[in-house]
């Protein structure tokens, strides 16, 4: 990381002249006005909702449903939106996300799979099986959270590489558990029949639309999780936001720049740590929990710790620290190895390879980070957009 | 991440410049001043290459608030408010027989002094004296082995860092410590987030004590700034910014925690002549503005010309106290930084 941080600012010594498109694009979209942006931003987040649905040939995935496809990329945005506020934000390393994935998943599976011991759902339950999903969402999110709480108390206290080997211990320990405690979890035989939203239920769909029965061309299962994670990325990317633009968001960025320093300016360093693992570690289990309900199984194989560096590997392509890149990430990562399905288990290969060419030509990610830290600064970006233009005149 | 391409004018030759400046002048060795003048054409080649600023990001002040044209109204928003208990002049810091002891060295031995309130202290002595320990020990960066620190009346305890700089003790850093890719507002906005107490529920769903709170950082940032004579820069990252107006963005950044002690770790080091004059000058106004100072520092004729009293360490001692004056000619500060002549210790 202390590469790249001394490569761009080599770049941005030598480069005076002419400003790239990306700042460009960067500096208009700084000073329009709330309601613009949204005004811009919503024709492309429907674009991108109704990509499944027009299947531009190009783009789409011939081998595997697009829908589906899209759906993963959803659940992977999530994941890679979270690690980036304890990664990119807040400088620290973790490379047990995994974990925080599984524990979302796995309470979904615990309250509402038939295999499970504590499942609530059925004739004894009190979970309704219609909404039985979307009541253990919260849940799911909460435990998670509390296990972030959990981890992060006694290992926030390390730094750096010591931090990323516990985090990696953590997401063993999590897939441990969940392999080995047969009489709960089913073992490696995994949870079967988990609850999902059994809405929009009609004689062509007896189980509703989020079914993994509903294989309707084009609006399957795939596309309407797609579109459920769409707004859920919204929400989330509101909620994170608003943190980043705020005390909170501005002494993550300073604990990741320079802890030392950052306590000394009287940033209470460990509680705003433990809440970056908090946050983070509950938006993974989120994204767990819709997992969960999408392929309505869960089994410890899919949360190897080999996913973590896969979700870490979306974050640093993407861009550390910036929400936009790290969404672009996930979508590479999840789209790359669907898209074109003879990479198979080279996949990993060509993303290391991809990684270590960026490190060196462009080590702050796809789209570069920069944060915006105060909730009033559109105000000094409006200022300083006045002032080019009337420069440029 | 803590490795950071810090400017080459911070090498460590450069406190051996200023020593020599002031060993040239007491001692009138023209070697050494030509040695002096030469190094210092060196800095300033150095220093001339600085990033150029780039066209987008320079802000018009009087676009984010009228009030900053007028310098005035800003040194009024700066200046210091905070409620402090002892009087002016009295002792806001009081350092008594403090020892630190790392294993076997003994860095500070028993040090006794006092920062008055509304003074500037010049805070002194060869490499290797103590100055940055005694300066730790005082900022709460370690903890003595032995003695006490007290500051505005209350003893300094086993507080956390962040607690100490919440009490009112402020610092900058002898080698810049600034957040490098926030921008110079966002840091100096980490500074009067020391004050503010929005955390994780508040920003998110945007309590009204966060708009406040924002509002503050962006008023008193943005004052903070044009104090330090660094406004015009409010939006480039701090890495990107000259060196001297980073030394600028740190005292901004230590301003705006609302300290009741401003503590400068050799402030000027790397700095030309008229950069080090300017810097006197904004020393003065910080305490023209109700700030107490303590100055740590290596050049003399920026030390002799701007404090008020100066404290001279030796080998974790103290040797001297008083006016700038009495220092200047008290044999033992002399004998320390420019040695004792053979025959006088035989």
């Amino acid at each position: 990381m202390s590469t790249s941080t001394s490569a761009t600012s080599a770049a941005a010594a030598k480069s005076p002249g002419p400003v790239g498109v990306g700042d460009r694009l960067r500096l208009w979209w700084n000073q329009l006005s709330r309601p613009a942006q949204w005004g811009v931003g919503l024709p492309i987040i429907l674009l991108i909702a109704a990509m499944p649905v027009i299947r531009p040939p190009l783009l789409t995935t011939p081998d595997t449903d697009f829908g589906a496809v899209m759906a993963q990329f959803g659940m992977y945005a999530l994941l890679a939106i979270g690690l980036n506020v304890v990664v990119g934000s807040a400088g620290l390393l973790d490379l047990g996300y995994v974990g925080f994935y599984a524990v979302g998943a796995y309470t979904v599976g615990l309250l509402t799979s038939p295999d499970s011991p504590w499942n609530k759902t059925g004739a004894d339950g009190f979970l309704s099986d219609k909404w039985a999903w979307l009541a253990v969402l919260p849940v799911a999110v909460a435990v998670t959270a509390i296990s972030g709480l959990i981890l992060g108390s006694p290992t926030l206290r390390l730094r750096g590489d010591y931090l990323a080997i516990v985090t990696l211990g953590f997401g063993e320990i999590v897939r441990l558990l969940a392999d080995n405690l047969e009489n709960t979890t089913g073992g490696g035989q995994g949870l079967s029949g988990i609850a999902y939203p059994r809405v929009g239920v009609t004689e062509a769909n007896p189980f509703g639309i989020f079914s993994i029965g509903n294989t309707a061309e084009p609006f399957n299962s795939g596309l309407w999780w797609f579109w459920l994670s769409i707004v859920l990325i919204i929400v989330v990317l509101m909620f994170v936001g608003n943190l980043e633009r705020s005390r909170v968001g501005r002494a993550w960025v300073a604990i990741r720049e320079d802890e030392d320093a950052a306590e000394i300016m009287g940033v209470p360093t460990f509680k705003f740590k433990l809440w970056a693992f908090v946050i983070g570690a509950s938006i993974g289990g989120l994204s767990g929990a819709l997992y969960a309900g999408q392929v309505q199984f869960v089994v410890p194989t899919n949360f190897n710790v080999i996913n973590s560096v896969l979700f870490l590997c979306a974050v640093v392509l993407g861009g550390q620290g910036n929400k936009l890149g790290v969404i672009l990430g996930a979508f590479i990562i999840v789209y790359l190895p669907n898209r074109f399905l003879g990479i198979g288990d080279y996949k990993y290969l060509i993303f290391g390879l991809a990684l270590m060419i960026m490190m060196v030509f462009r080590p702050q990610g796809l789209i570069p980070v920069r944060q915006k830290l105060l909730a009033y600064g559109r105000k000094i970006w409006q200022a300083a957009g006045r002032r080019s233009r009337e420069e440029q005149s | 991440m803590s490795e950071r391409d810090r400017p080459d004018h911070e090498n460590p030759e450069f406190g051996q410049v200023e020593r020599s400046e002031w060993d040239s002048e007491e001692a009138g060795t023209g070697r050494y001043e030509a040695q002096q003048a030469s190094d210092a054409d060196e800095a300033v080649v150095e220093l001339g290459e600085f990033p150029p600023i780039s066209e987008l990001e320079s802000v018009d002040l009087s676009d984010v608030d009228p009030a900053l044209g007028d310098p005035k109204l800003v040194a009024e928003m700066v200046a210091a408010q905070r409620e402090t208990h002892v009087e002016v002049g009295e002792a806001l810091m009081q350092m008594r027989d403090v020892t630190m002891k790392f294993g076997g060295l003994v860095a500070l031995d028993s040090v006794t002094f006092d920062i008055r309130r509304g003074e500037i202290l010049g805070l002194i002595g060869p490499n290797g004296a103590g100055k940055t320990t005694c300066f730790n020990a005082m900022t709460g960066v370690y903890r003595p082995t032995s003695g006490s620190v007290a500051f505005d009346g209350v003893p300094l305890g086993r507080l956390k860092r962040n607690q100490i700089t919440r009490r009112g003790i402020a610092r900058t850093f002898q080698n810049i410590r600034l957040f490098g890719e926030m921008t110079a507002l966002e840091n100096v906005a980490v500074g009067t987030d020391a004050r503010h107490r929005t955390s994780v529920p508040g920003a998110l769903f945007r309590v009204p004590r966060h708009w406040r709170e924002e509002q503050d950082a962006l008023e008193r940032g943005m004052a903070l700034l044009e104090f330090v004579g660094i406004g015009q820069r409010a939006t480039e990252k701090a890495r990107n910014l000259p060196y001297g107006d980073q030394r600028r963005l740190e005292i901004a950044r230590a301003l705006a925690t609302e300290p009741k002690l401003l503590c400068l770790d050799e402030p000027a080091a790397g700095f030309n002549p008229s950069e080090k004059s300017a810097l006197m000058d904004l020393i003065r106004k910080i305490r023209d503005d109700g700030y107490t100072v303590l100055l740590i520092e290596h050049d003399m004729r920026l030390v002799m010309g701007v404090t008020d009293r100066i404290v001279v360490l030796e080998f974790g001692k103290k040797i001297a106290e008083g006016l700038p004056v009495d220092i200047r000619n008290n044999p033992a500060v002399i004998a320390a930084y420019l040695g004792v002549p053979d025959d006088a210790t035989a």
